[in-house]
């Protein structure tokens, strides 16, 4: 944390990084990378470390681990939380990075930022019951509760708003991407 | 043939231009491919009316004198506005005449048109921003049962087949056409983005007269936050009316017209829509909010208050709970597609060494980087926010001009290559 700062976040260097982005887009290619080992029944297992950017190989200070596994009723050992309750875990956790970014650069002093999520999906869909079911969620909210310094509700939902616009999960759940999977 | 200065285009900007090169003597020509305000004359949709008000619409040396000063000139009348102007500048102007390359040439730039070739130490680009349309690239994975048109090939709705029209876009340009366009009986969807809400009178006076009056409208390119994102935001949701009604999205709602998500994408005929409809729209009210929040509080430290009528808040938009994420393009019940997804400048004919990676210009507020002599005018926020309005362009004129002066009297060698 550098001095000046109220919330943790280093927005002079997220400023500075969007001008050399600006100024040679190629830097800004990223490639993220996780791998994924399966446990047993439905339990797997996804390593993060490394990924490429700023137009080199970089790493993780560590490797991270994230297991994921199904509830009870489908008959599973339920060892750890869902894949689809780990894309909401993204979620959230890139809104309120956003949050805090912004705040930060709109000098808004943080206290608390808590954020629930809901996400709605009919499972007739994976388990083929209804071909006219989609797999995936229909509907996802998200709530904030922010305790901030002096912050009006109208600063604070477009601190929220523009946590949106500027979150790449928002933009992933929001937006079609194209997934190519392979064997080999 | 040789000049001091050629001004590419004889639309307001160039005229504004003209005008105050010709109060410094300045040596130039006005080089036009088509007549004086060819743009307006020849581009634009039969119903486009000035998106500011009549007394606002004024240029160097030059104001509206007619009996409706609240009104909005449509096309013919603001033709006839600049054309009444360009007969008080008297510039030396060449009309007929389309520039096909300028380039540099032995320290000096050569302008070459169908009607002969200038040289010259100095350029001033008065070509117009919104030359072309700028259609995303997923236009092109288009089913072929639907026409994509674009507000440049449309006059009128009549020129449109019948049946539903998906609408791509929601500036003014977006929404005027979806309102025309559905009530000429062609049911019409909205594919919404960013876009910039604004009422069209607030507090009684006219939106434009409040930016001006706040000073807004004079904020400049350099002291604004962000400037990449101020030039590309889109125009405000408003149309000049007689009877200066609100365009926005609740206003297509009451009409009849649907909203959906901003078009991310075309396949198998389909068209994928972004699941931010909320929040775009969420982000246009609050924006909103902000700025007749910064006209209340403009008013009060200036105990204004009593003047004018008291503050007033719109309706947020109305969104239904989850709108669709796909819209089935071969089903026929599009039948064409209208990308109100921007205009861009046309600089085929530019051949300098200016260009950013995008092929956008690169400019200081109108002054073009590495090729001194060469000067800008007449694109979004090119200086201040009021730029690319039509009284946008005389303080925009002044200032280049001066540099231009300056640059002159300097003696700077063009740079070759």
């Amino acid at each position: 944390m550098s001095k000046g700062e109220i919330n943790g976040v280093d927005t002079a260097h997220l400023l500075f990084a969007r001008g050399v982005v600006g100024d040679t887009p190629a830097a800004g290619d990223y490639t993220w990378r996780a791998s994924n080992e399966w446990v047993h029944g439905t339990h797997s297992k996804t390593t993060i470390g490394g990924y490429f950017g700023l137009g080199e190989e970089r790493a993780h200070k560590g490797t991270y681990e994230f297991e994921a596994d199904h509830p009870l009723e489908f008959n599973a050992a339920d060892n750890a939380a869902t894949p689809v309750e780990i894309v909401l875990a993204g979620l959230a956790s890139c809104l309120t990075a956003g949050v805090a970014a912004v705040a930060e650069n709109r000098e808004i002093k943080l206290h608390s930022v808590k954020a629930t999520l809901e996400a709605d999906m009919n499972i007739g869909g994976i388990l083929g019951a209804d071909p006219e079911v989609r797999n995936g969620f229909t509907d996802v909210r998200v709530n904030y509760e922010i305790d901030a310094d002096d912050t009006s509700e109208a600063d604070l939902e477009a601190l929220v708003a523009q946590s949106q616009k500027i979150s790449a999960v928002f933009d992933i759940m929001t937006n079609p991407t194209n997934v190519t999977v392979s064997v080999d | 043939m040789r000049t001091t200065t050629v001004v590419i285009g004889a639309g307001h900007t160039g005229l504004a231009v003209s005008y105050f090169l010709s109060r410094r003597s300045i040596d130039h020509v006005v080089l036009e491919r088509g007549e004086v305000a060819n743009t307006w004359r020849t581009e634009r949709w039969d119903s486009l009316r000035l998106l500011t008000p009549n007394w606002q619409t004024r240029l160097p040396g030059f104001s509206y004198d007619g009996n409706d000063p609240d009104g909005f000139m449509t096309m013919a009348e603001l033709v006839d506005f600049i054309d009444r102007y360009a007969r008080i500048v008297d510039p030396p102007l060449h009309t007929l005449t389309t520039v096909t390359s300028v380039r540099p040439n032995d320290g000096e730039y050569e302008v070459v048109t169908d009607r002969g070739v200038w040289r010259c130490r100095s350029v001033v680009l008065a070509s117009g921003g919104f030359n072309l349309p700028k259609v995303p690239p997923i236009a092109a994975a288009l089913p072929s049962s639907v026409d994509s048109v674009t507000p440049m090939d449309y006059r009128r709705p009549s020129d449109l087949r019948d049946g539903g029209v998906l609408v791509v876009g929601v500036s003014a340009t977006g929404v005027q056409l979806a309102d025309e366009i559905h009530r000429s009986g062609r049911p019409v969807t909205v594919s919404v983005g960013e876009h910039v809400r604004m009422p069209r009178l607030y507090r009684g006076k006219d939106i434009r007269y409040w930016f001006e009056a706040t000073g807004l409208a004079d904020e400049r390119y350099d002291e604004v936050d962000d400037i990449l994102r101020a030039r590309t935001v889109p125009s405000p949701q408003l149309v000049g009316t007689p009877e200066r009604i609100n365009l926005d999205l609740n206003a297509l709602t009451d009409q009849g017209v649907r909203m959906v998500g901003r078009m991310a994408g075309i396949r198998d005929g389909k068209a994928l829509l972004s699941g931010s409809l909320h929040n775009k729209c969420t982000r246009s009210d609050l924006k909103m909010g902000r700025l007749l929040t910064t006209i209340d509080e403009w008013i009060t430290e200036n105990g204004l208050d009593p003047e004018f009528d008291p503050p007033h808040r719109f309706e947020r938009t109305r969104v239904e709970k989850s709108p669709p994420l796909g819209l089935d393009l071969r089903s026929g019940e599009i039948r064409t597609v209208m990308w109100a997804t921007g205009y861009r400048p046309d600089y085929s004919w530019l051949h300098l060494p200016v260009f950013d990676y995008r092929g956008r210009l690169r400019h200081d507020g109108g002054v073009v980087t590495d090729a001194p002599g060469v000067y800008r005018i007449g694109l979004n926020y090119l200086r201040r926010r009021k730029s690319s309005f039509i009284h946008g362009a005389e303080d925009d004129a002044r200032d280049l001009v001066n540099q231009l002066a300056a640059f002159l009297s300097a003696r700077v060698p063009v740079r070759s290559g």
